[in-house]
């Protein structure tokens, strides 16, 4: 009976233990005086793996999730006549939820558990150990360009999967199923505001890519560097960054649409 | 050289990002009204405002020229005060012009339609914060039914 409430207790002191740990971490890789000579190329490197490469799935998933949208509003809408609603019907549900949370899901399958893989390997293999006995902080050489490039990078890859999204969208309406192309264009227009709609979905895929980031290198720099420490630490990673993302969207949606 | 390679990289990705905001802002987004461009207000009391919001458009003849910008309950009748932002381009309005809370369509959105009034020497244009005084509130369908019961008992 002790021993369960005594796991209970470790289990809880371990989760706010890490916390503590991620956020020093954080605080450690971001505050210092900035070198923007040295850290350009290490930036634009990991903007390079982090955003770069995860732009083919994006892309690819968003044009079909656009065209599913189109094809399952088309078939629900036209019983009430009301087709026309299929281009706001499209456009707000990818700007305003479907955009941010499926590419923060999708990059913390692919760019999220490559961070925590590379990290955890660099530690396992002491490469972190190595940078620090030739006086070279792995916070700021490791971390921090790997933070910066996924903070940057979210944002926009969740506005070009937006972007494709409705262009799905269009493709299979209007091209496919024949509504009316100026009606699809303008009543979209009419229901989607610049700063309701389309500037939440960037602070929300913002504050996403904030979160997923940071999972994904505390994950890494803090796993046991081993073999199966590193495949829990990937796992981990994935399924901590999907549930706080798909968490904090209602927040963000009740604070903002609320 | 691989480093060159990467910054390419990141910059047309960098690009087919805002051309991307583009396509949003400006292909699904409206940049017309609210946003951009010289406004004034004009307010107008109803007995009953029926499902207007915040927001909802200000027409005229179909034409959007502004939106509703606020609603509250003034004076001592509590009747709703709707608070309507338009468009400076359209500033000739005379105050004999007329509001009323219309549907769009059978079951659309809620809009104020406006109904400019006639122009001769003794009536005066509406300025920024005046009132319309011809209003017209919304059809409630309950009391369109009591009327119509009502009227049926008189037979």
């Amino acid at each position: 009976m002790l021993d369960k409430v005594a796991a209970l207790g470790k289990s809880v002191l371990d989760t706010i233990a890490g916390a503590g740990q991620a956020m020093v971490m954080l605080l450690r890789a971001l505050i210092g005086k900035p070198q923007l000579r040295k850290s350009w190329p290490l930036l634009m490197q990991q903007m390079y793996s982090v955003g770069v490469l995860s732009l083919v799935i994006i892309v690819v998933s968003g044009l079909f999730i656009g065209m599913v949208l189109g094809l399952q509003g088309y078939t629900i809408l036209v019983d009430f006549g009301a087709e026309q609603s299929l281009g706001p019907m499209v456009a707000l549900s990818l700007l305003r939820e479907l955009g941010p949370v499926v590419t923060a899901l999708l990059f913390a399958g692919r760019a999220g558990s490559s961070l925590t893989a590379e990290i955890g390997l660099m530690k396992a293999t002491e490469q972190l150990s190595s940078l620090e006995m030739m006086a070279v902080d792995p916070l700021r050489r490791v971390i921090s360009p790997r933070f910066w490039a996924g903070f940057y990078s979210m944002p926009i890859l969740a506005i070009i999967f937006s972007a494709v999204g409705i262009y799905g969208g269009y493709l299979v309406g209007v091209r496919w199923l024949g509504v009316d192309e100026g009606a699809f264009w303008s009543v979209m227009q009419s229901n989607v505001e610049w700063g309701q709609d389309i500037l939440n979905g960037i602070i929300k895929s913002l504050v996403f890519a904030f979160v997923v980031t940071w999972i994904a290198l505390h994950k890494g720099f803090h796993c046991t560097p081993t073999s199966v420490g590193i495949s829990r630490a990937t796992t981990s990673t994935v399924v901590t960054a999907s549930l706080a993302v798909l968490g904090l969207d209602f927040v963000l949606t009740a604070l903002m649409f609320g | 050289m691989e480093s060159r390679n990467a910054q390419l990289a990141v910059g047309f990705f960098v690009i087919i990002g805002v051309l991307a905001l583009l396509f949003l802002g400006l292909r699904a987004a409206n940049t017309s009204i609210g946003s951009n461009g010289e406004t004034y207000k004009l307010y107008a009391k109803f007995d009953n405002i029926g499902g207007l919001k915040e927001r909802s458009p200000v027409k005229v003849g179909g034409v959007v020229v502004g939106r509703v910008s606020r609603i509250t309950l003034d004076g001592d009748y509590y009747e709703p005060l709707v608070e309507m932002t338009i468009s400076a381009k359209y500033d000739e309005f005379s105050n004999t012009s007329s509001v009323s809370v219309l549907t769009s369509g059978l079951l659309g959105e809620q809009y104020l339609g406006l109904s400019p009034g006639f122009i001769d020497d003794t009536v005066e244009m509406l300025d920024d914060g005046d009132y319309i005084q011809d209003t017209k509130s919304a059809l409630v369908l309950e009391d369109l039914i009591g009327q119509f019961l009502f009227s049926q008992g008189n037979d």
